[in-house]
């Protein structure tokens, strides 16, 4: 138990923000669950005839969508005829009402949930005809945070910059670092997204979209090999050699599109980011397989101890008969991967490609591998840690969402989150404050 | 010291130190005392606390309890700072010196000599050079310490020590990392200081150089205070059992081994300057001691076997077929390995686990395809926990936490199990006390039973002719000799060979 704190002491820092955010982000809201649905309909069978126009609302990429969804099946299973569903914007509902308006055919019926009862336009609409029918499902107290949308929502969030954290963990246990993985990450996406517009565009079949992610993965592979060579071969300092190759993947990212982003892309792209298998959202398979393969990796076979070791004592490893070099390579080909992997999930995600994605990312890569712990200077972190403190990241920058700071209140946090942990760590590490302190 | 006159108060009192580390009781209600201009040697085994006590004075750690009084005040040294200001300096083992610094400004490190907030370097040139001139060194003050001997790196120690008006000076194992010239012109300086008044604790593994510059000494084992004496009332004998705890039959244990094949062969090894034209063999079963000063080109040698540096040119031949060793891990591959002679830098990752560290070099041995067996490395080391009695709290300690002794056991018991044909020990003792030696020597001694070929460099002349069956003497990069007959040889003949100049070669 206490080694398990040892290596994963950030795991507190998580929970407590988790249910910080859970505490702050309560609200009362009208449900829109699966029994909410119910009711509604019930109601309306009762009060409403069958004829009458009914119009479902609910907001796009929310989870009121679903509400609409199921309230629109049930109500047609119960005999009504004339329902109508705006799944969109305010802006789509006024439209819809006000066309319905003119056509002669207003709505008799308004029915909505969640987010929706929020909207000005909602409450325009309920205060200008009095004749119209409203029914809102009966309030309920949620955490906003700890929705179930919410929390896909944090995962997506953060899975582009947490795969990539696995071959900065990787870098970083060796002492170097990856200034690259931003313009990787961008190059990727642009290169996957070009080959699928070359070889059919929007009509493309789906094997042309895992043909666009294996360019886009192996080109960021070589080019993170090349990377792994100048450090290990020719001894240029990791920072050196990466932030050459980062100015130069972006440079090449911009020539390759021109400058514009890749739209022409088929809908089979979407599956990867925004997918799901078995009914779990792609992104959250994508975390959990990687992790733990990437754990299974550096915890259980030799080539993880010989990271640890060349990061603790190169010269000490190489005269044990490490492959120093080889390992030093091997790592930035990760590094190349793993950015190239998280430019086609990111392609994926805005079902595009653009030569300006991924800016910065290589700082907040390096800032979920520092918060989870892992030592600059090498040879001690794990790679849990590191979604750990991937997953601080996120779930501070979606609290804040939630609790409606803007962005750059979010970034002066963030940094301010960075510099904490990092204190935390060493307090922890050197065994209480006033040991780090005097010591 | 006058001890009749009971208001003489001593320099430096430790009453009732005690310190415990996770596992560990490191320090059990200690005391020391230390009068003025007397030079009181602190001995024990590794591991026996000498280094945490000191670090105390020092203020590098602090006591769970127990109180240090300097001239009779209580002194409260918890840093470094607090530690000069008691007018205690320590001079550890590693220098603390900046490599890239220039000697005076490595001097007043921290306490620069300004004017208006400009650094005064003449003035500060001129006290270097004067503290120096004191200690008889003639060094140039605007040198950069990296360009520096090592004595003359422990000379800007001492000499920084002197500045801050210290009336107490630590040394830690001061002539580990001297020549024997360099050790007699050490020796000058610690009777001087002494004549000054100035109050000495002087560590050192080397006994002689106990009965030479000592007054008094004290012993420590296991963190317990074991024994304390005038050094003139003392015999060695007394001295080793104290510190071991058991008596002590011989320095060097007996070998009677039966020599085999040549394992081992070298020829014509050149690397620039620093070895030229070198070639020797070694037998199974035999022990080979490389001798020579410091500089004489034996690491140098015994790196180039290694694979460790590339050499210009030259043959290994191991069973007689020549191998290519071009990395250490080649020449691992065909048999040879080398325990360094710096075990910090080269031979452990000090902040992994013991268990990490002794697996490193054998983990395709402890992994099925390339998953790793943890139990199977775990079983194997403490194996050699128990045989090579490694003091350690557990499997997963860092390295950095063991004694020197101890971590040497580590680095053997990780090339044990690799278990290569030819081992090559640079410096088996260095920093390692009596006790420990000799289970080194005993665990030499089976190697070479088991058919081993052994090669030993050392600096120390008593191991050299106690340990090897034949010794090559280097100078200058080159092999001057070689002597066959050990048993028969003297420090005399040694160092003759190691000093001799080459004169048809100039």
């Amino acid at each position: 138990m206490r080694k398990f704190f040892a290596n994963y002491g950030m795991i507190l820092v998580l929970v407590l923000l988790c249910a910080f955010f859970s505490v702050v982000t309560i609200q009362k809201e009208s449900a829109i669950g699966v029994g909410a649905a119910e009711t509604t309909v019930e109601s309306l069978v009762e009060s409403a005839g069958k004829d009458d126009r009914i119009v479902v609302v609910g907001g796009a990429r929310s989870e009121s969508a679903d509400f609409v969804r199921m309230v629109s099946s049930r109500l047609e299973e119960a005999g009504f005829t004339k329902v109508i569903k705006v799944i969109g914007t305010p802006r789509d509902f006024v439209v819809k009402m006000e066309e319905l308006e003119q056509v002669g055919t207003p709505a008799a019926v308004l029915i909505g949930g969640g987010d929706v009862t929020k909207w000005t336009a909602w409450e325009n609409i309920i205060s200008e005809s009095s004749d119209l029918n409203v029914v809102i499902p009966e309030e309920k107290i949620y955490s906003a945070f700890l929705r179930k949308g919410n929390l896909v929502a944090v995962v997506d969030r953060i899975v582009v910059i947490a795969v990539i954290a696995i071959g900065m963990t990787l870098i970083i246990l060796t002492g170097g670092i990856d200034l690259s993985v931003g313009s990787l990450l961008a190059l990727a996406a642009v290169i996957s997204t070009l080959i699928m517009k070359w070889l059919g565009g929007l009509d493309a079949p789906a094997w042309v979209v895992w043909l666009g992610f294996f360019g886009g993965v192996s080109a960021c592979g070589l080019i993170g090999l090349t990377g792994g060579l100048l450090v290990a071969w020719f001894r240029v300092a990791p920072f050196i050699a990466t932030l050459a190759i980062m100015m130069m993947a972006r440079g090449l990212a911009f020539i390759l599109t021109g400058g514009f982003s890749v739209y022409q892309v088929p809908e089979s792209l979407t599956w990867l980011g925004q997918g799901k298998t078995l009914g779990i959202p792609n992104t959250v398979v994508i975390l959990v397989v990687l992790y733990v393969a990437a754990h299974l990796f550096m915890a259980h076979t030799r080539f993880g101890r010989y990271i640890y070791a060349v990061g603790g004592n190169r010269e000490a490893a190489r005269l044990s008969g490490v492959p120093v070099k080889w390992m030093l390579i091997f790592v930035y080909f990760v590094g190349g991967l793993t950015a190239g992997f998280a430019g086609c999930i990111q392609a994926s995600q805005l079902n595009s490609g653009a030569p300006n994605l991924g800016t910065m990312f290589e700082l907040y890569v390096i800032a979920a591998v520092v918060v989870g712990g892992t030592s600059l200077s090498g040879g001690s972190g794990k790679i849990f840690a590191t979604l750990i403190g991937a997953f601080i990241i996120s779930v501070i920058q979606n609290g804040m969402n939630l609790l409606g700071f803007e962005s750059y209140t979010q970034t002066v946090v963030l940094g301010a989150v960075i510099l904490i942990s990092v204190l935390i760590d060493k307090i922890r590490t050197s065994g209480g404050l006033v040991k780090l302190l005097l010591e | 010291m006058s001890e009749s006159i009971p208001s003489d108060i001593p320099l430096l009192e430790m009453r009732g130190i005690d310190k415990r580390f996770p596992g560990v009781h490191a320090l059990a209600d200690v005391s020391l005392t230390l009068q003025q201009g007397e030079v009181l040697a602190l001995l024990g085994e590794n591991g026996a606390g000498k280094s945490t006590l000191i670090k105390m004075l020092g203020g590098a750690h602090s006591s769970d309890s127990g109180e240090i009084l300097i001239s009779g005040c209580p002194a409260n040294i918890h840093s470094a700072m607090s530690a000069r200001d008691a007018g205690v300096a320590v001079i550890y083992q590693e220098f603390n010196l900046i490599p890239d610094l220039t000697v005076s400004e490595n001097m007043f490190l921290g306490r620069e000599k300004t004017k208006a907030g400009w650094i005064e370097q003449k003035a500060e040139q001129k006290e270097t050079r004067h503290w120096l001139a004191k200690l008889g060194m003639d060094i140039d003050p605007d040198t950069p310490c990296r360009r520096l001997t090592v004595a003359q790196q422990q000379a800007v120690e001492i000499a920084r020590a002197l500045s801050t008006e210290a009336r107490i000076l630590v040394m830690d194992e001061p002539s580990a990392v001297l020549t024997d010239r360099e050790v007699e012109k050490l020796f000058e300086i610690v009777r001087d200081l002494r004549a000054q008044g100035i109050g000495i604790i002087y560590i050192s593994h080397r006994l002689d150089e106990v009965f030479e510059i000592a007054d008094r000494l004290m012993v420590l084992r296991d963190g317990r205070k074991v024994g304390e004496g005038k050094v003139a009332e003392t015999s060695r004998k007394e001295l080793i059992e104290m510190m071991v705890g058991r008596s002590l039959e011989a320095e060097f244990p007996e070998r009677n081994v039966e020599k085999g094949n040549v394992r081992l062969e070298v020829r014509n090894l050149n690397r620039g300057r620093t070895v030229r034209d070198v070639s020797f063999s070694v037998r199974a079963g035999e022990v080979l001691g490389i001798s020579g000063l410091v500089g004489a080109g034996r690491t140098e040698t015994v790196r180039l076997i290694a694979g460790i540096d590339a050499k210009d040119s030259g043959e290994v031949l191991v069973n007689g077929k020549a191998v290519s060793v071009w990395n250490p891990r080649k020449a691992i591959a065909a048999g040879i390995c080398l325990l360094s002679e710096d075990r910090k830098t080269e031979g452990l990752v000090i902040q992994h686990p013991i268990r990490e560290n002794f697996g490193l070099p054998n983990l395709r041995k402890f992994s099925r395809g390339a998953v790793l067996k943890e139990s199977e490395e775990t079983k194997a080391f403490e194996r050699y926990k128990n045989d090579l009695k490694i003091k350690a709290s557990s499997p997963d300690q860092r390295a950095g936490e063991l004694s020197g002794g101890n971590q040497q056991k580590v680095v053997l018991a990780k090339w044990l199990e690799r278990n290569t044909d030819i081992i090559i020990i640079d410096e088996p003792t260095r920093g390692i006390d009596v006790g420990a030696k000799f289970e080194i020597y005993q665990l030499i001694n089976r190697l070479a039973a088991e058919g081993k070929a052994i090669i030993m460099v050392s600096s120390e002349l008593p191991e050299i002719l106690g340990m090897s069956d034949r010794i090559l003497v280097m100078h200058e990069g080159r092999v001057m000799g070689e002597i066959n007959d050990v048993k028969n040889a003297t420090q005399e003949d040694v160092l003759s060979l190691a000093m001799k100049t080459v004169e048809a070669n100039t």
